[in-house]
């Protein structure tokens, strides 16, 4: 090996120990030290050395009979809101703190050991769980019950959120991949903010069995990685129909390495995305967004035109809207499912209480954090008496308004590109106390989560103080395949998705 | 729209979260700003457009009505606060 192998990607990883060059026993031993090394960064909740020592030793041993996948032995983290056997499932959540889950979630044991019912995972051996805003409540993992994550290129930074964990420890090369979970832009907010890439697929596609509940019409299961193609093999593994989930997308396991590879029709070397019309709604490019960001999104945009792709202008009418009927809906659908944190079948109880109301009402005021319990409280408000029509209703008609608006769009093009958010990471604690301004940051993720569309959030170089940019791509429904080839075509061009930052090199 | 503070206090008690008089006055601005940020969903017109409960109208799938789960109980039960006998432990409500 010449490269450390903290640098390889999963693709690499997988083809180094399917060559005899590697062994996930090696491979997991220095991720381990590498972890421990970085406990500042403050992206792990949870890890067992000694359980993800096995489980490599397993891996190898099922390598050597014959029996591994493309998968197989390659490490990875999962998000700490989908439960886990034998580590701790806390969602960043005081209320859930040390609970130990009796299952697995079904993307867990996919990615991993396989499930109760002998169905085989794909052997890769978790590292551990990652920090995360609680009941990923939150875009700048600053939420956590245990403490913020950092940005590995610059530690005074956010790392975005609320898979804030997962995107910092790919960043820093602590992990090839992690899983994250998206409910308004979760996933693709954090991967631009770290400079990794992210996807988030249509609603349905990965299982939500396991995943601990925030807003179960919008939350969806996805991953983050160093490139495209990894985040390929990935999704191909965890995603499915899964009987457990009353909304999983009834449909054939998908190949998506094999769709991103896929030769378009009158493509070339030079021009593999030749006749690939990608639409970009100028109400994602308004005069208050940021000129570095801009600039870099407009860098990349070039280079997909150089690769044979087409840019046409597309409107998306209804993109401010979008945070309004976000933050009713969102919350409303949590103030319905955190209901279940009342202190009798598990998580947290308060100690002091004198009869079953105050038990609720005091278990509930020492478990959730501000940010959780706002939300709780606007969803329950908008849900009550005499508000439903005017709030909730308005905002489930919008949002059906905006969906209609990407279709539209889509009639015109193949796929949407845009910001991913409208400024770089921003300091620490900088937008601690307003959370109304740090609602207006998501403008550009929550239209396509609303929609239910798979988006991406694909690195696009670096804007102020070295910090980076992603480039957001939106696809049409289930056509994750054509959003991860132009994804893998930029970075076939490009290496702003293999920058490391420089914090990564020293712990 | 803007609340008052007997409506923060009557929001908690529907969401059982305990807020003492600080908090209230704390969650009183932070509530009515958002429901400031939200108000500019009034002015659209939605008149004859169907509400979207879910994205692509996802309809819940039925499974047939056999029984699927072992008895677990116990497992289910570790992680809860206070259990006894295979009952869930609360205090006394009924006289």
């Amino acid at each position: 090996m010449s490269r450390a192998l903290h640098e390889l990607g999963v693709a690499q990883l997988g083809r180094a120990m399917a060559a005899g060059e590697l062994s996930s026993l090696e491979l997991t031993q220095h991720l381990l030290t590498r972890v421990a090394a970085f406990e500042h960064l403050g992206a792990f909740l949870a890890r067992d050395s000694e359980l993800a020592l096995q489980q490599a030793r397993e891996a190898d041993a099922r390598r050597a009979a014959g029996r591994a996948g493309p998968l197989t032995g390659v490490p990875i983290a999962h998000k700490d809101v989908f439960v886990t056997r034998g580590l701790a499932s806390t969602a960043g959540s005081k209320m859930l703190a040390g609970y130990a889950s009796p299952f697995d979630a079904t993307v867990v044991a996919r990615l991993g050991q396989g499930d109760a019912g002998g169905q085989a995972g794909a052997g890769m051996v978790m590292l551990g769980k990652l920090n995360c805003d609680e009941f990923a409540m939150g875009s700048s993992n600053e939420n956590s019950a245990f403490g913020a994550a950092r940005n590995p290129w610059n530690l005074q930074r956010v790392p975005g959120g609320s898979s804030g964990g997962s995107a910092a420890a790919v960043a820093a090369r602590l992990l090839p991949a992690a899983t994250g979970t998206d409910t308004g832009g979760s996933i693709r907010q954090p991967a631009s903010f770290c400079g990794v890439s992210g996807i988030k697929p249509t609603y349905g596609v990965c299982s939500r069995y396991g995943m601990i509940a925030f807003a179960s019409s919008l939350d969806q299961a996805g991953v983050l990685a160093r490139s495209a193609e990894d985040c390929a093999l990935l999704l191909s593994a965890m995603s499915g129909f899964d009987p457990h989930d009353a909304t999983s997308a009834e449909r054939a396991p998908q190949d998506f390495h094999a769709q991103m590879l896929q030769m378009r029709d009158g493509a070339t070397a030079a021009r593999p995305l030749q006749g690939l019309r990608i639409g970009l709604p100028r109400e994602f490019f308004p005069a208050a967004l940021a000129p570095d960001v801009a600039a870099a999104v407009r860098a990349a945009l070039a280079e997909l035109e150089k690769l044979g792709a087409a840019l046409v202008d597309v409107s998306l009418p209804r993109t401010e809207l979008s945070i309004p009927v976000y933050y009713i809906i969102a919350p409303a659908e949590a103030s319905s499912n955190l209901s279940r944190f009342d202190g009798v079948k598990f998580g947290h109880r308060a100690s002091d209480y004198t009869d079953l109301r105050s038990m609720y009402e005091r278990t509930r005021a020492e478990g959730f954090g501000p940010e959780v319990k706002r939300r709780i409280m606007i969803g329950t408000y908008v849900l009550s008496h005499g508000y439903y029509d005017a709030y909730y209703l308005q905002a489930q008609k919008l949002r059906r308004m905006i969906a209609d608006d990407f279709q539209a769009c889509f009639a015109q093009c193949d796929l949407i590109a845009g910001p991913v958010a409208p400024s770089v990471a921003w300091k620490l604690a900088q937008q601690m106390d307003d959370p109304v301004k740090a609602y207006l940051a998501d403008i550009f993720t929550l239209p396509a989560s609303l929609a239910g569309l798979p988006g991406m959030s694909v690195p696009a170089g670096f804007g102020a103080e070295g910090l980076p940019v992603g480039l957001q791509l939106i696809g049409n429904y289930f056509d994750e395949g054509r959003l991860l080839q132009a994804a893998h075509a930029l970075q076939q061009a490009t290496d702003w998705h293999a920058r490391t930052p420089a914090e990564a090199g020293k712990p | 729209m803007s609340l008052v503070l007997d409506d923060v206090k009557r929001i908690a008690h529907l969401a059982r979260i305990a807020v003492d008089e600080r908090e209230a006055e704390g969650y009183l601005h932070q509530l009515s700003s958002i429901l400031e940020l939200v108000e500019q969903m009034q002015a659209v017109d939605t008149t004859g457009i169907e509400p979207m409960a879910h994205a692509q109208d996802v309809v819940l799938r039925l499974r047939e009505d056999a029984v699927t789960e072992s008895d677990q109980h116990e497992m289910f039960q570790s992680c809860a606060p206070q259990v006894e006998a295979g009952l869930y432990l609360v205090p006394k409500v009924v006289e």
